[in-house]
């Protein structure tokens, strides 16, 4: 159900028959390795998420799918031609850049049209086709405008529509949202991903805000050092992170340092580190007595309450609010455990009524379902 | 009531910077060339200064006024100010042109260099100017000359079989010109290629541009308002250059400088000198004048 992909056991799980195949491919600058080894696979009309912290390489990834970085090695077939030694202009693939890259000295129009003006296409058929983009991109009269008297969020779509006009194989698009404030981030989000599920084209999306390529995306890589760390869905990463930096890079989650004690097949009985806490977990990757894990709960998996919850398959553990923040919808508490560790917490706010209101100071308990917690094992 | 302060002073010294430059204008342009204009509608005479005056307060009112366009006149009379002026445009005109072909591969060149070397390949544009401008002329009569560096050169490698007359020929003219305006070609046209979003190539050639067609679909026309700058720096002190021509031209290189040398400091017909300089001055805001258009019009577009 995980594709826990590491960087050891690249297996994509699509067939050799996917649309894309990204095959070994490295990229060495001056002997810094900036991408290595990465292989992927992606089907047609995907929409891909590629998200790593800045310096990870997933730049360098996507330029070299458009053709503007040459591979130190590896192949790139798309749709069953290997375009690994094809220059950027004869690549059927756009690009819609950071920092939108528009042509200055270009109104809206010219800029849209330019793509197909390099086809050799029939003036006719490009004033139709420009005007249809204008019209999916919602810039209708924009048309005569020059880069510099439009907006960002209007700058960010004639980028759009300048790439999508062109009807590539793969769109490949670089930070799309990062220019923009959050709320113009949100609604153009929604409007992407419209407009990918309109038009059927395969997105590849590089971002470094979890947030987006979880909304985004059908399936996401985790990047760091030039490698996939974890390749699946939103919620695969989100609930099955495949090592530390997944979880820890993924969200928020609550890391406790623990040795294992006993191990009865999947089921394994850990020991928090500098304390007697006992927590059960159930791990699908072989441990042994005496390993160190790592046991990780997101915040929203545990539940605060000033009684202790008892029952078969509960891990509980005590402590006392340090902190307590209040959103109105939710509330996030941390709790200092008995081995000194803070745990992030956060709740609903079900009630209006303030009885259990859990204050600072308070001792609570905390506890969770055993198979919310997530053994990590590097 | 502090901030209030603070915001007068502010006022205050905005004004002030904005002023320098305009009383330096004033000064040190506008003034002269008020009275290099005034001079240029007197007569000439044997005096001190050797010019009638234009206002002779000795006659009633309707008669004070004493100039005259007889200078103007002349100049469209006689062919030399014609050929001078023609001459200096087409010499500063080709040779605006050759500093543009050299100059701007150069920039594009050190534009695209990585920051450490870019200051660098800089500092040696501009190393030149440590030396006397003088210096560098002669240093160039000591090459072009018949028994100079080049000729010897030449020869050497059997090249030619007799020295080649290059000093005093047009030919000279138009290296030292190219040669001295070449930074002033090369600085303007780097600092505009130097701000260019470099991301703008990338998606020319994404798009289906193939190399040659992103230069000049994207790099030429994004760089037009470096080319003209450039250009005018280097066409308008070659226009009226006097030096190079004087020194490694031949004697029939006359340009207008050289003429209006000449109208001042040998014919002492400083009305004549002055008309000649007046017109000089139009020939070279015609241009200036349309590319401030220019550059309006780009900084502008349509809603």
């Amino acid at each position: 159900m995980t594709t826990t992909a590491d960087e050891t056991t690249a297996a994509p799980e699509p067939s050799a028959e996917s649309y894309l195949q990204i095959r070994s491919l490295c990229k060495d600058f001056d002997g810094i390795t900036a991408v290595d080894q990465v292989n992927l696979d992606i089907n047609k009309g995907e929409l891909f998420a590629i998200l790593g912290a800045s310096g990870c390489g997933k730049s360098t990834l996507l330029r070299m799918l458009a053709g503007l970085e040459t591979p130190t090695s590896g192949r790139i077939v798309l749709d069953s031609e290997d375009i690994t030694d094809w220059p950027a202009y004869e690549r059927p693939i756009n690009m819609m850049f950071q920092s939108y890259a528009l042509f200055p000295h270009m109104t809206v129009e010219k800029n849209i049209a330019y793509g197909l003006k390099k086809e050799k296409i029939e003036p006719d058929e490009i004033d139709q086709r420009v005007k249809n983009m204008l019209d999916l991109v919602q810039l209708k009269g924009f048309d005569k405008r020059k880069p510099n008297r439009l907006s960002g969020g209007e700058k960010q779509r004639v980028a759009l529509a300048r790439a999508l006009i062109k009807n590539p194989k793969l769109l490949l698009l670089d930070e799309p949202l990062a220019a923009l404030d959050k709320k113009l981030r949100e609604q153009t989000q929604f409007e992407l991903m419209n407009l990918q599920e309109e038009l059927g084209v395969t997105f590849i999306v590089v971002t470094h805000d979890q947030e987006e390529a979880m909304t985004l995306a059908t399936r996401i890589a985790v990047m760091n050092s030039g490698k996939f760390i974890q390749t699946g869905t939103p919620t695969e990463i989100y609930e099955y992170p495949s090592n530390r930096f997944v979880a820890d890079f993924f969200g928020t989650i609550n890391i406790f340092d623990a040795r294992v004690i006993n191990v009865t097949g999947r089921e394994l009985t850990v020991e928090v580190d500098q304390s007697d806490i006992q927590m059960k977990a159930y791990s699908d990757k072989p441990v042994a007595i005496d390993d160190n894990v790592g046991i990780a709960v997101r915040p929203e998996k545990i539940s605060i309450s000033k009684q202790l919850q008892d029952g078969a398959n509960i891990t509980a553990t005590k402590g006392v609010v340090e902190d307590l923040a209040y959103y109105g919808n939710y509330s996030i508490y941390r709790v200092k455990t008995e081995s000194g560790q803070l745990v992030q917490v956060s709740a609903q706010n079900q009630t209006r009524s303030s009885d259990h209101v859990v204050e600072w100071e308070d001792e609570v308990y905390l506890s969770w379902e055993q198979n919310s917690s997530i053994v990590l094992v590097d | 009531m502090a901030i209030h302060q603070h915001r007068i002073g502010d006022l205050l010294w905005r004004r002030f910077v904005i002023l320098l430059p305009y009383s330096w204008l004033l000064l040190f342009f506008l003034v002269p060339f008020a009275i290099v204009f005034k001079i240029s509608f007197s007569d000439p005479i044997v005096a001190q200064p050797p010019f009638t005056a234009l206002f002779d307060h000795s006659q009633n009112l309707l008669n004070r006024f004493q100039g005259s366009l007889n200078n103007y006149l002349f100049l469209l009379e006689d062919n030399l100010y014609w050929i001078s002026y023609l001459r200096s445009i087409r010499v500063a005109g080709i040779s605006t042109l050759l500093c543009l072909l050299l100059g701007y591969p150069v920039a594009y060149y050190i534009a695209q260099s990585p920051p450490t070397r870019r200051n660098l390949l800089l500092m040696l544009i501009i190393l030149p100017f440590w030396t006397s401008f003088l210096l560098r002329v002669y240093a160039w009569m000591g090459i072009l000359s018949t028994n100079g560096i080049l000729n010897s050169a030449l020869l050497w490698m059997g090249l030619i079989e007799e020295p080649l007359q290059m000093l005093y020929t047009d030919f000279a003219v138009y290296i030292g010109i190219v040669y001295t305006y070449l930074p002033f070609m090369i600085l303007p046209l780097y600092a505009n290629l130097e701000r260019l979003d470099l991301e703008i190539h990338d998606a020319a050639a994404d798009l289906g541009g193939k190399p040659l067609q992103v230069f000049w679909d994207i790099t030429l026309p994004v760089s037009v308002p470096g080319i003209i700058a450039g250009s005018l720096l280097v066409f308008i002190p070659a226009m009226g250059e006097f030096v190079i021509p004087a020194l490694l031209g031949g004697l029939d290189s006359l340009m207008i400088g050289r003429t209006l040398y000449d109208e001042f400091f040998v014919n002492r017909d400083w009305p004549l000198a002055s008309a000649v300089a007046t017109i000089l001055l139009l020939i070279l805001i015609l241009p200036m004048m349309l590319f401030q258009r220019t550059q309006v019009s780009s900084t502008e577009s349509n809603p």
